[in-house]
This record gives structure tokens, sequence and C-alpha cells, in this order.
């Protein structure tokens, strides 16, 4: 077998796949959405008019201000993850347990998280407004069924889910960071707060740029979580950009919009890749190899 | 232990104070780092408490009493009436099929990528890597109106090939670390013996990796397992659906059996606690490895 053969063998099969699944989808998407599509009859080629409509419809503006809100909200909450993961990689013991008990919530699906955290929030029976009723708070807001509280009663579970993933990344990195370092610092006279914050996260602001992306282009695609629990409702109180895609194409049977939405959503979340990229771009990084 | 320097204060024993906050401090922080602990797992304990009740004691007792003669039947009868048994052997066979030819493939490019020498090599990996940030719902239209073409839908085949694809990405990230880091010595032996690319492959290269393989195959087996919008999108019909969905839709119906919808999610959740129990290790070496490395 000549050489090209044999990386052929290896190589071709995965990339087939890849392409086939993967990219050739997502330009058939952007080309879809210039159809008018109900997913069975022949498609119509109506041009921009789907973008256009995408760009006029408030519904599809307000899923998207969600999603942001829920982008900006899981990238604070990293702030949170970092302090834990700093405290944890202090000389703490049992550290590994912790973090590994701290993982759990992860490694389960999103359709059974949902399904738990409606136990949860449910009005009579839920451990939540049980624990409330016990300390006196007797009248709690309906968590999932008000407009106003929907989208924060959907966030907890979210950042339950995922705050265990954000604290092993910052976990590792720190780790990682050799203990001449800090305690150097520590005989020339640093208290554990400023080597924290002029060591430590100095030398991690390169996985910390890398979690920002993940967490925010994480929230612009997020999806299985709020389908399952609220369905984007309590009347779009709480659709999210995927949500609103998937609605579109697989409830109204709009395939040509539906399509524009999802060719919208990838523009968005490379979009968002890029900037958040950019906007943080150093030109030395620190690697202790 | 070190010992501590500390510099000549000009107030009284500071030494002494400052121990004492250090202690306190760390007291908090412990105290912290424990409720966080609590909080993940607490709602999970609340879950398998209430698996093992009946609505009287959902309804009547505390939250957290430990139910006095636990209702194993609601797993039993779940399994038998819900299709629950059904759902359960599909996700297996399904996230084990996904498994076994993702990280099989994911092999096979990785040591064409690290081993040989090709002109589209690093525009190949590329490609790989740029797949980690499509999202699914850009691709799903298109996909599910070419399996319906194809005849793939309602087909579990149609999982197995989007979870591989989706999947391969990560599963090349994880494998590529280790084998830039695996010493040549073994292979230049063996190709002095005369070995070809294909035995060298089969013999050597997959039992030395075996190691991250299995830290490939359990996260896999994590992400497939739970897999949500591609059943729910792709297959209609109860035979081919796998857990996640068939517990959506069993939920669906049985709103009030509270036991029924706990012993349900536990079983749903069960072998990925399971596989945690005995793999922690190598979920989080894979977890760490497959995100940061981006």
């Amino acid at each position: 077998m000549s050489n090209k053969g044999v990386i052929a063998l290896y190589v071709l099969p995965s990339l087939l796949l890849l392409l086939s699944i993967v990219y050739i989808p997502i330009v058939l998407t952007g080309y879809y959405g210039l159809n008018k599509w109900d997913g069975i009859s022949p498609m119509s080629f109506i041009g921009f008019d789907n973008y256009k409509t995408l760009v006029q419809d408030q519904a599809f503006w307000q899923s998207a201000y969600h999603s942001l809100l829920l982008a900006v909200f899981s990238a604070i909450s990293l702030i949170g993850y970092l302090a834990i993961a700093l405290v944890l990689s202090g000389k703490i013991k049992g550290a590994n347990l912790l973090r590994k008990i701290y993982l759990i919530p992860m490694l389960l699906s999103s359709v059974a998280i949902a399904q738990l955290w409606i136990k949860i929030y449910h009005p009579s029976n839920g451990v939540l407004n049980t624990f409330l009723n016990s300390i006196g708070i007797s009248d709690p807001p309906s968590w999932l069924a008000d407009p106003k509280v929907v989208l924060f009663s959907l966030f907890v579970p979210i950042v339950w889910q995922y705050a265990g993933f954000y604290i092993l990344i910052y976990y590792a990195g720190l780790k990682n960071i050799p203990e001449t370092l800090t305690e150097a610092a520590r005989i020339d006279g640093a208290n554990s707060w400023q080597i924290a914050m002029r060591i430590k996260l100095p030398l991690v602001t390169e996985i910390i740029k890398v979690t920002v992306v993940l967490s925010v282009v994480g929230s612009l695609k997020y999806f299985d979580l709020i389908y399952v629990m609220t369905d984007g409702g309590p009347n779009g109180a709480s659709e999210v950009m995927a949500s609103y895609m998937y609605h579109k194409a697989f409830r109204s049977f709009d395939f040509g919009y539906g399509s524009a939405i999802g060719f919208f959503l990838l523009l968005i979340c490379l979009l968002a890749t890029y900037l958040i990229r950019k906007a943080t771009a150093t030109k030395d990084t620190v690697q202790f190899h | 232990m070190k010992t501590e320097v500390i510099p000549a204060y000009p107030l009284g024993a500071p030494g002494a104070a400052r121990q004492a906050g250090r202690r306190a401090g760390m007291g908090l922080m412990y105290l912290a780092l424990i409720l966080v602990a609590v909080l993940q797992i607490l709602p999970l304990i609340w879950l398998m408490l209430f698996s093992l009740k009946n609505n009287q004691e959902v309804l009547g007792a505390p939250p957290f009493s430990i139910p006095t003669n636990p209702h194993w039947e609601n797993y039993v009868n779940v399994w038998e009436s819900g299709n629950i048994g059904v759902y359960f052997l599909n996700s297996v066979w399904i996230t084990a099929g996904a498994v076994i030819l993702t990280v099989l493939l994911a092999s096979f490019v990785t040591y064409a990528v690290t081993r040989m020498k090709w002109r589209a090599r690093s525009f190949v990996l590329g490609l790989f890597m740029v797949g980690l940030m499509i999202p699914v719902h850009s691709t799903l239209i298109p996909l599910f109106s070419t399996f319906q073409k194809l005849h793939l839908i309602d087909n579990p085949s149609s999982l197995i090939l989007s979870y591989t694809a989706f999947n391969l990405p990560t599963t090349i990230m994880i494998l590529l670390g280790f084998y830039y880091a695996l010493p040549r010595e073994v292979e230049e032996a063996a190709i002095m013996d005369g070995c070809s690319v294909n035995r060298m492959f089969l013999r050597i290269i997959l039992p030395m990796t075996s190691s991250v393989l299995a830290t490939t195959g359990i996260i896999n087996m994590i992400y497939n397992w739970n897999e949500f919008i591609f059943v729910n999108t792709f297959i209609s019909s109860d035979v081919y659906k796998t857990l996640t969905v068939g517990v959506q839709n069993f939920i669906g119906q049985y709103t009030t059996d509270w036991g029924a919808i706990g012993a349900t999610l536990m079983i749903s959740i069960l072998p990925i606690l399971l596989a945690f129990l005995i793999m922690s290790e190598r979920i989080v070496e894979g977890i760490s490895a497959g995100s940061v490395k981006g």
C-alpha cells in the first residue's frame, strides 16, 4: 500500500464523518435559511427574507437577550468558581475528594437535573419551599411560573450543574504552578492573599480566557435544561435562542426560518469566541516546561 | 514543615495573634468548601430518599427523613411498566457503539497526525478542532432532513453517527497530548524489525495507549449517555428511545407519583454514578485534558 493510501485509510473515515455531520450541515443551514420550507413540500428560494424577518422579530431578540443574560451571569459566576479553586489549591486536606464531589452534577444528564429541579421548585412539596416555610417565609414566588423570576430559577441549577467543571479546570491550572514560585514569595513576606492575587492569578490568565469563552459560548447555545424545565415559558419569559430555533423548526415546522436562526446562532457563537479572544489577547504567555 | 520567618514588628507578640487569625481563616475556608460540597450533593440525596418513598411519605414526612420501610418496588414498577427497561438497554448499546467507534476513529486520526508526515496534516487537525465550537443546533435541520432522505430517521445509526462526529474533536484533543508524550523508542525498534504501519498501530500503539483510551472512553460514555437533543429530534418510536428522552416522556405522564419519578431518575443516573465511583480519577483527568488544551 502506498503512503498516501495508508494515510487515507487512517484519516478519511473520520474526516468524511466530520464533514458530513458537522461542516456540510452548517453550510446547508445557511442555504436553507434562504428558502421558504416546511420540511415536507419543495423549498422555494426567497433570498434574504428570513434573515430580514429575523432582524425585526421581537420574540427572537427577546430570546437573544435571555441568552445574553445567561452568558453574563455565567461569566460573572466564574469569579466564584475561581475563588473556590484558589482556596482548594492551597494546602487543603481532602482537596482531591472535594473537587470530585463538586463535579458530580456535571456528569448527570441535563434531563435528569431538570426533572430533579422541577421537583425541588415544586410549589407545595418541593424541598426549597418546604425549607422556606420552615424558616417562616410562607409566600415564596412561584419559581418556574413567574415570568419575573423564572430566568433566575433556571440559572441556579445551571450553576449547580457546571460549578464543579470550572472549579476542576481552575484547580488543575493552579496546581500546575511550581511551588518554588509561591514559596519564594512567602519567604519574601507575601501573605496568602497577595500570593493569590499577584502570583497565582496572573499565571492562570490563559485558562481564565478559555473558561470565559467556554462559559459564554456554552450559554449562548444553551438548550437542554431550559427546554425540559420550562420549554421557554411562561409565555416566552425563559425562551433562549436555541429553544426558539427548535420551536420554530420542529413545532411550527418553519424549517426555513428555523435554519436562518440556526445559522445566526452559529455566527454569534463564532463572533463571541473571536471577540473574547481578541479582547483578552496578550503578547506573552507563561509556560513552565 | 518550613519554619516561618516572622518580621520583627514593633507591636507586642504578633506571632500568636497571626497564628490564631490564620487558623480561624483556615477554619472558615474549610467551612465554605464543605458547604459547597453539601450543596452539590444534597439535591441528589433528596432524590435518592424520595425515590424510596410513597406519596404519603413525600407529602407528609420531612424532606430528608429516612423512609422507614423503603419502597424498592418503585424501581421494580417503573422498570416493568414504563418501558424504562427498553430505554435503558437502548442507552447501553447506543452508547457503547458510539464510544467504540469514536475512540477507534480518533486513534486512527491521532496516529496519522502524530506519526506520519503529510501536507494537509495541520489543516485537517484544524478542522477537527474548530468542530468543537459548532453549536449542535446549527446542524440540526439539515441532519434531520438528510437522515430522513436516507431513511435513517427513527433509526439508531443516525444517533451513533452524530455522537461519533461531534465527539471526535474532544477525543482527538485528549489523545493528542498523550501521543506526543509517548516515547518513540519502541516504535523505532519495531520499524527496525520490519513492522508494518498497520501492525504497529494494532500491536504496539493501541496497547500502549490503553490508559488514555479508557479515559476518552469514559468521557465519551458520559456524553453519549446524557445526550438529549439528537434522540429527541431523530427518534420517534419507543423501541429506539434512550433513557434521556424516555425519562422525559415517562415523567410527563406520571407527574404526581413522586416515588415513580424518583426511581426513574435514579435508574437513569445510576450507571454514571457507578462509573464515577470506579473511575473518578480518569473522569477528572479526561475532563480537564479535554477542555483546557484548546
